[in-house]
Formats: C-alpha cells, structure tokens, sequence
C-alpha cells in the first residue's frame, strides 16, 4: 500500500511552489492513500518489454520556414502584467540580500 | 438556422439578438456562460449580415451564434478557464480557433462556464459556481465543458466548442442529450487552448445535429504552424460523411470491456436498443476485445496529472494573473507560494501535487515511466480491434447525470466517470457521443459514444448520422424537445 505522510505532501507542495495550511496538508496526504493505491494499478501490466509512449503522434523536430512574422508589441505583452516598470514586468526580489 | 439566414428568412444579427435574450431568460438558473459579449457578437453579426447583403460567398456557418469554451483565448474578451488566478486576464492574441470561427463569420455569443483548467467532470470544480443540466437543475451537465454542452441544451447557443482531454467534450454532451466529438489528436490547432495535459488535450466541436458538428469539425480544423502537434494533412472528409449516414457493410466493434458491470441498467438499454437499429440500417455489429482498458484509468490519473504539473508552473505572477502578497522586501518565491494558494482551487492543487510526486526522482518508474507503458497497451488493443471492425463503440458514460454535490467529496468516483472516454484520448485517436435516448428509470439522457482510428474522424459523422436518422424517425422529433425544465420559459 502506497501512501504520503504529512511531511511529504509539505514537500511536493514546496515543490510545486504552493502555500499550504496544516488542515489542506493533512487532508491531501489522507486522499492520496486513496489516489496511489487505484493508480498503482499500471504496474501490474507494465513491464519490461512494454515501449513507453509518452505521445500520440510519432514526430520529431518539427520547423517552420525561417521567416520573420508579426509578432506581440510590447504594450500588448504587458497588458496582463500585475505589475511593471519603464516597459518591463515589474517581480518581486528574486535573490537574496548577500 | 444557416439556410435560414442564406435564404433571407432571418438575419444573424436576428438570430444572435434572439439568443442573447434566450440567455438573458435562462442563464441565472442554467449558469452556462462565464462571459456574454452581446456587443461584439451583434456587432459580428452586422457585419456578416452586411458582407451577405454585398454578395459575398459565404461559409455554410456563417452569420450562427456559438458558445466558446472558457479555456480558449479570444483577444480581448475575459478568459479564465474557470480559475481565480485568471480573473479578469483579457488575452492579447486569438486562439487559432477563434480566428478559424472568425474567418467562418461564426459569431462569437460569450465564454463557457467549465471545470477549473478543465479538470473534473461535473463543472462543479470552476472557480465561478457551477452550471446546472438543462433537463433537471439539480444535476450536473457533465465537465469540464459543462457550460458549452449546457448552452446547446437550453437553446442558448446552436453551437458550441469544447476541448477534451479525457471525455470533456463527450461526457457532457452524453448527460445533456447534445453531440460532441474529440476529433483525432493534432485534427484542430492546440495554439491558444490554455494547457492542462498537452499530449491528451484536443479541441472541438459540440452541436445539437451530427450534421452541426460536422459543420463545426471543418470550420476549426486543420494545420496550423503555430502549433507543432498539428497534423499536415487533408482535414477528414466529415460533412459529407454526415450527409450521407451510410453503414451498409460497415463493421462496428462492441467493446467488450466498456459495458455490463457498472453500467446502469438504463444505459444499456438505450444502448442496446442503438445497435439494433444501426445493424437494421445495414451494419455488421462484431464483438471486440480490448483487455488493457481497464488500466486506461489508473494511467491516465497519473499522465494528466504529471503534465499538468508541469504546464500550471506557468501561472507564477509574475507576466499575467493573480499576484498576491507581493508587499515590500517580499521574494518572488513567497508571492509565487501565495498566489498559487489562493489562485487554484481544490482539484487544481491535488492534481498538481499528484503530477509532481509522479515524476519525482526515485517515483518516476514506478508512476509515470508505467502509465506510458500501458499507454502503448491501450494503442495496440484498439489498433488490434481496428484490425476487425471500422469503428467501435460503448455507452460514452457509465450513468446518466449524477446531482451536484453527490461526487464532489469522493474524488475516486468522480474519476470513475471517465471510463470510457479514457482510452480515446491515450491513443489520440477520435471519439464522438450522440444521444441515444432516455435512460427509462431517471428520465435523462444517454450518450452513445463511437470511436474511430486517427484520422477516420469521417466514420463516427457516417455512424452518427446513421444512427440519429433511425432514433429521429423512432422518437417522431429530437431529444431535446423532450427536456421538460426550461419548456415553459
């Protein structure tokens, strides 16, 4: 039987960059006992010698010509920007004081 | 309602005038539409009525109303794919879609209410409150794409276009007695349809007619270059198809796997009764076998996940969107954190969470490696069954509409929604769902589902067609005449 602790939830939603409160952590950690054990599944049938697909259509290396095309003006990639600047998205401080 | 306006019965700007107040009636109890665009759509429709009044040659859909599906973008016009973290974004480029309807003078009414990033399978997952089933507004219309399959259902739009990803065009369109189909994967341009699971994800249409859809299929299909999974090749001949409805001689697989146990009694009804009248129209009904399906579900709760963890990483605050607690001396990383906690909903987070324990380090065989092994499994049991039958079918959902709030604590028997429509998607070919009648027991519509191999999207339209002839002619007028709750208004 699969199942997540309280702590490892905390840390998959560290890393996927979402907050979390205590009673979100621990009733997300009770339903994944729930979730792996039906999607464990796929690995009853899953063996060696089964290539993986990960997509439906067989292509490689798709290109189109090497032409300039119109493209968003500045203005309009700003337009959703919480916040910005001088032309520029305005973010929060990404590195640290040192 | 084209030939109508071709013919100078009606105008579109009629027409669509007559839609906005039938949404104007109706829309506070069904919560279909997330956005209405009166004035752009009226002002479409002048414009095609002008380009018609000058001569112009015109497509066969020119100058109709449809409902857009909350996920794709439409320049200009709100678009939230159901999420808080979108609220009030206006993109700032159409969607390939919308410039196909545009260029069809296909008129744009507003955008669907839908599950949050399409994820779920009732509508009740949108950020915005549910949409209510036009046939009893106590039950679900079936996600995500519950507003577009609720808009046809109460007349408040002829067409609509709604994105599959695991059964979100067919399912709804099942439960609300509508026609929706998954055409093959690449068929339509993904561009501007925000991601949830880029290698399942596939636009399009959903109708009231098999003809409509057929319609619709050509109008939006077909190769873009700003979408590089999009298929280089001639669009499937699907109008005509729809025309003709001609099954004599065609073999038509029964899946084995999809019917039976779990399946309510009255959806088998209505099912079995469909291949009896497809096998009098000249079909040949064949049993097949496809063993692996039953792990179609299992493996799809672990590919959809894993990818939407990857594509929501892009709703960061920092270019579009939400952004909260961004107060001074704050780190990019701790608006992210916040914003992100109040942005996505319930299902958003949990699938998020699931994707990326998936594809973590030390999990990754075990979870995601497997779930694209039985992806190959799934491929070679339809390609084995195609070996033996043209097209093959199943109910497209184990019930009829279930009421809102029933599924929304047990997230297991939500998922157990999808099953059939699953398989479809894992090997990207096309899937259709047509009503098939009332189920005798509720009272509420079927969904008659019809799976074709990539790039025969044709034979679901020559099936479909088919089949709604002979339940039209049983029945003595549609469905949906039948639908008793917005009757009087």
């Amino acid at each position: 039987m699969s199942s997540l602790s309280r702590d490892d939830v905390a840390n998959l939603a560290r890393l996927a960059r979402i907050e979390m409160s205590e009673a979100e952590l621990v009733s997300l950690s009770s339903e994944f006992t729930v979730i792996l054990d039906a999607v464990a599944r796929v690995q009853e049938v899953a063996g060696a010698d089964v290539e993986p697909t990960s997509h439906p259509l067989p292509l490689r290396n798709v290109f189109r010509p090497d032409v300039v095309v119109a493209s968003l003006t500045s203005g309009e990639a700003l337009s959703g920007a919480p916040a910005q600047e001088e032309s520029r998205f305005r973010v929060p401080q990404i590195l640290g004081e040192e | 309602m084209a030939a109508q306006i071709a013919s100078g019965q009606t105008s579109s700007v009629e027409l669509t005038q007559a839609h906005l107040d039938r949404i104007e009636s109706v829309d506070t109890d069904v919560h279909a539409f997330l956005f209405v665009d009166s004035q752009g759509a009226l002002a479409q429709a002048a414009a095609v009525d002008a380009k018609r009044a000058a001569g112009e040659k015109l497509s066969p859909l020119a100058g109709v109303p449809l409902a857009l599906k909350d996920v794709m973008t439409q320049k200009g016009i709100p678009t939230t794919a159901g999420s808080k973290i979108l609220e009030g974004w206006r993109p700032p480029y159409d969607s390939t879609v919308v410039v196909n309807l545009k260029k069809n003078d296909i008129v744009i009414l507003g955008k669907t209410n839908m599950d949050e990033f399409a994820m779920g399978s009732s509508t009740e997952n949108s950020a915005y409150g549910p949409t209510h089933n036009p046939w009893d507004l106590t039950r679900i219309p079936g996600g995500s794409g519950g507003g577009s399959s609720a808009a046809l259902a109460a007349f408040e739009a002829p067409l609509a276009i709604g994105t599959d990803t695991g059964g979100s065009i067919r399912q709804p369109a099942a439960v609300t007695g509508t026609v929706g189909v998954k055409p093959t994967y690449g068929g339509v341009s993904r561009f501007g349809l925000i991601a949830f699971s880029s290698s399942l994800d596939q636009a399009g249409p959903c109708a009231r007619t098999v003809l409509d859809a057929a319609l619709l299929h050509e109008a939006i299909a077909g190769h873009d270059p700003k979408d590089s999974t999009s298929i280089n090749a001639p669009v499937p001949q699907v109008v005509n198809a729809a025309k003709s409805g001609d099954v004599k001689g065609m073999k038509i697989g029964v899946v084995k796997e999809l019917n039976g146990e779990g399946y309510q009694s009255g959806v088998r009804t209505r099912f079995d009764e469909s291949l009896e009248l497809l096998a009098d129209a000249g079909a040949e009904i064949i049993e097949v076998s496809a063993p692996n399906f039953e792990y179609a579900l299992a493996a799809y709760y672990l590919i959809a996940p894993s990818e939407c963890s990857s594509n929501l990483a892009r709703f960061d605050a920092m270019r579009y969107g939400l952004r909260v607690g961004d107060v001074d001396g704050a780190s990019a990383e701790s608006v992210m954190n916040l914003t992100r906690e109040v942005g996505f909903g319930r299902e958003v987070k949990r699938r998020i969470i699931l994707g990326t324990y998936a594809l973590s380090s030390g999990y990754y065989d075990a979870y995601y490696g497997s779930a694209q092994k039985v992806r190959t499994l799934i491929t070679q049991d339809f390609n084995k069954a195609f070996e033996k039958c043209d097209v093959m079918v199943s109910p497209t959902c184990p019930t009829t509409a279930f009421k809102i709030g029933e599924k929304s604590n047990d997230p297991i028997a939500m998922y157990l929604n999808d099953i059939a429509t699953i398989p479809v998607n894992m090997a990207g070919i096309g899937g259709m769902s047509l009503p098939a009648g009332l189920a005798p027991e509720d009272g509420l519509p079927v969904g008659f589902q019809i799976m074709a191999p990539a790039m025969q999207d044709q034979r679901m339209y020559l099936v479909g067609a088919a089949l709604e002839a002979a339940l039209l002619t049983k029945w003595g007028a549609p469905l949906l005449s039948l639908a008793p709750v917005l009757a009087g208004k």
